[in-house]
């Protein structure tokens, strides 16, 4: 079992695969030079005092974006294995 | 709204290639890399230049080059900006991509960050596929080993095809074998057979196609396989820099980028995919690559590889404690400023007053004239005096710990703690990092405005950094928290003068915003752009080499400015002091002009004054001050802020003075120095005119605000 959701609503703690990037512009363009392709797995891992950003961990790195951005990421949660 | 590159300082930043070599026959390497790999370490390391180093992203934004001898050779060092990738046209990939691709450097050396390979290596092979003289230059292999990573690097040049040096470039390890490495690679020495990303069938065919059509209309100098792939990725910049760099024939390139198109869309319509769809399956090759051979080369023997960074990004990001904590070692950091800068400031100033004493007589020894002992001594060596002994004990105590906060990477987790009110101001999440730099130095943190892409959000954060108090301006506020809201003495003195400042700069932040906001919505219109920050691991700090770099590169930088600045103007202060027009001296006769105007806005003339004769540098608005104060009564010894204090009382200062010139200090025209940097970073005469006139307005109207509101409830 696997659903679709956008990253900005990845519950913290909670991991995920990107399926998507939907944005076509500038913004794709910086999403996959952090190794967002398809498949990469995403942790969310805490959120900035006012509620955004969120902090992921993107490939070993930890990387902060807006839900301005993170809306345009399409994630696949995997069910329980 | 003309936000062109010329009018906001792109094209500062693009003038790359002036490589100054110190012979014909130097080697230049080009150090590239992630932001935030210790790049900036390695070329301290390399050439021993002293570039400042921080534990953030975005540090280097210009290109710094230096110099090294090995084994008779001399090489010349390249400090290209940090990128993630060669892909995505921001202004320093462009001027990273340009260089290697034009710039013709002997070497190139990648530096990767050891606790993050895989996001490092997609870099790497791209630089690879671009250029085989590469030598990856693992570093931070210290902090990948406290955190349990290891790296097999023998595997890991077998996979890549090029030579591999570990190095902890802080404690200098591994960079004579950097130096050895890049000696063998430059001679060709070492047998390099550079990997090769696997692309879709489908693209290496077109690549085959078009490297054709390149050999016809390119000389042969050129990568020709990693420009047919770039070609046919679509890159507008690259054309461009193609056409920029290469003596070529406009007509002829045009024709080689329409055939490019062809080919392109033969191949879009052929395979039945989009565009994008191209573009991501060539980001994925790579990406994939990069993935599968850090598999092979990264064991960690913990599950967890950052745990700590976690746990301690949960406590000082977190929504319960995250604000707090951070004012909390705002505060902790000025009270120990405060309370360690009491004691040495009191001596240096007596020492000052007793050395001055003796210049007197020395003076009077020679028969020197009055007003050369009176220019010189009363004039010049007393300024300088006191802006030493108030500057100095603050910065020496407040540079070291603001540096340690830096190495230890907490100002990212400040900018992520701060970006959703940048946000709601329109600006730029980063615009919290640059914001940080002020608090150093003014001109430095416009300067560093340069990390942020967008020209819109560059130009705010440029015009709002005078908004935080810069280190030149801290001893002023101090000065005048400690005697006149904390009083000087009492148990609690230095809490509460803690607690000012730090209203002070929390009042500073939020004014930041407040003008941010008002920016965008008027005349730098705009919503704000994307956002990605990077929150690097933490690292240990280097106490010791902290404290001695702190000292010498940014207290005595800063210092010594300070002096040069104060030493003419203590000559002019104390000649408008002396020379009278109708018994009424030029300095009161102007304070008396201005005085209408300052009393309105709860200052007085003298300090109106003391803050426009301090434009070269506000370190010495306060000096100014004393020497004004002193030159209209009866001349007292000065060796406490007490008698500080009693000086200013007999000039009618009250609490409320205090507050308003605190205020002043913090919304006020930027100093010299600053305007300048504004000048050269924008380029242009309009936006450095409205970063002097906006602070200064701001500082207006919340010093009239302030007092006007004080005086009619009659306190």
């Amino acid at each position: 079992m696997s659903k679709l959701i956008t990253l900005n609503n990845l519950p913290l703690g909670e991991k995920g695969r990107v399926f998507k990037i939907t944005d076509k512009g500038t913004t794709r363009r910086r999403l996959l030079d952090l190794g967002l392709v398809k498949n990469t797995l995403v942790k969310s891992l805490h959120v900035s005092p006012a509620g955004d950003p969120t902090a992921y961990e993107i490939r070993g790195a930890v990387i902060a974006l807006r839900e301005e951005e993170s809306q345009y990421i399409l994630i696949k949660i995997e069910g329980e294995e | 709204m003309g936000l062109t590159k010329q009018s906001t300082g792109i094209s500062v930043a693009s003038n790359v290639f002036n490589i100054e070599k110190n012979s014909d026959d130097d080697i230049v390497i080009a150090l590239a890399g992630n932001p935030n790999t210790g790049k900036s370490t390695i070329f301290n390391s390399l050439t021993g230049l002293k570039q400042h180093t921080g534990n953030w992203p975005g540090k280097t934004v210009t290109n710094a080059q230096g110099y090294y001898n090995y084994n008779n050779q001399e090489y010349t060092v390249v400090d290209l900006p940090g990128t993630y990738s060669l892909l995505s046209n921001s202004l320093e990939e462009e001027i990273a991509r340009d260089f290697i691709c034009f710039g013709n450097p002997d070497v190139v050396v990648v530096v990767s960050d050891a606790t993050c390979l895989e996001r490092n290596l997609n870099l790497a092979l791209q630089i690879i596929e671009l250029k085989k003289e590469v030598v990856l230059c693992v570093n931070l292999i210290d902090e990948a080993s406290r955190k349990k990573i290891k790296i097999d690097t023998n595997k890991l040049s077998e996979l890549l095809g090029v030579p591999i040096v570990g190095t902890n470039a802080r404690e200098g390890l591994g960079i004579e074998e950097l130096k050895k490495c890049v000696e063998k690679t430059a001679l060709g020495k070492v047998n390099i057979n550079p990997i090769k990303v696997n692309y879709e069938n489908y693209i290496e065919e077109s690549i085959n196609e078009i490297e054709e059509e390149i050999y016809k209309t390119l000389d042969k100098n050129i990568n020709s396989y990693w420009l047919a792939l770039h070609l046919l990725n679509e890159n507008k910049s690259l054309e461009e820099s193609i056409k920029k760099y290469n003596d070529i024939d406009n007509y002829e390139f045009d024709l080689l980028i329409s055939k490019v198109e062809n080919i392109r869309n033969n191949i879009l319509k052929e395979c039945n995919i989009t565009k994008l769809e191209l573009k991501d399956s060539i980001v994925s090759s790579i990406i994939t690559k990069a993935e599968s051979i850090s598999k092979e080369v990264v064991k960690s023997q913990t599950k967890e590889m950052h745990s700590f960074d976690r746990k301690l990004d949960n406590v000082l990001t977190s929504r319960l404690f995250g604000i707090p904590i951070m004012i909390g070692l705002l505060g902790i950091i000025f009270w120990i400023t405060i309370k360690g800068a009491n004691y040495p400031s009191a001596v240096l100033s007596s020492m000052f007053n007793m050395l001055e004493g003796q210049l007197t007589l020395a003076f009077n020894y020679i028969n020197a004239p009055d007003w050369l002992h009176g220019m010189l001594v009363l004039g010049m060596f007393r300024t300088l005096g006191w802006v030493i002994s108030v500057m100095l004990p603050p910065m020496a105590i407040f540079f070291p710990i603001f540096t340690l906060m830096e190495d230890l990477g907490y100002l990212p987790r400040v900018a992520f703690n701060l970006d959703y009110y940048f946000k709601k101001a329109c600006a730029h999440g980063k615009q919290a990092l640059t914001m940080c730099m002020g608090f150093g130095c003014n001109a430095a943190g416009v300067v560093a405005c340069r990390i942020i892409d967008s020209p819109r959000e560059r130009l705010i954060a440029i015009i709002t950094n005078n908004f935080v108090p810069c280190n030149g301006r801290f001893p002023t506020l101090i000065a005048l928290a400690t005697i006149f809201i904390a009083g000087t003495h009492g148990r609690f003195s230095s809490i509460k003068a803690t607690l000012a400042i730090l209203l002070a700069i929390v009042l500073g932040v939020y004014i930041t915003l407040l003008i941010s906001r008002l920016l965008s919505k008027t005349i730098l219109k705009g919503m704000p752009t994307s956002f990605i920050l990077e929150l690097p691991p933490y690292r240990k700090p280097q106490v010791g080499k902290i404290i001695v770099r702190s000292i010498f590169d940014r207290t005595l930088f800063v210092l010594g400015r300070a002096v040069m600045i104060a030493a003419p103007a203590g000559i002019v202060i104390w000649v408008m002091q002396n020379v009278a027009i109708n018994d009424i001296s030029i300095l009161s006769y102007c304070a008396n002009f201005l005085n209408p105007f300052a009393q309105m806005i709860g200052l007085d003339g003298y300090i109106l004054m003391a803050f426009i004769l301090g434009l070269p540098a506000n370190e010495i608005v306060i000096p100014i001050l004393i020497m004004s104060y002193m030159s209209k009564g009866a001349l007292i010894e000065l060796e406490s802020l007490t008698e500080l204090r009693t000086l200013f009382v007999n000039n009618g200062w009250t609490w409320l003075t205090a507050v308003c010139t605190m205020l002043f200090s913090l919304n006020h025209f930027p100093c010299g120095t600053t305007l300048f940097t504004i000048y050269k970073e924008t380029g242009s005469k309009k936006w450095t005119w409205y970063s002097f006139i906006i602070p200064t307005i701001t500082g207006i109207i919340v010093c009239f605000i302030v007092a006007q509101t004080v005086r009619l409830l009659g306190f």
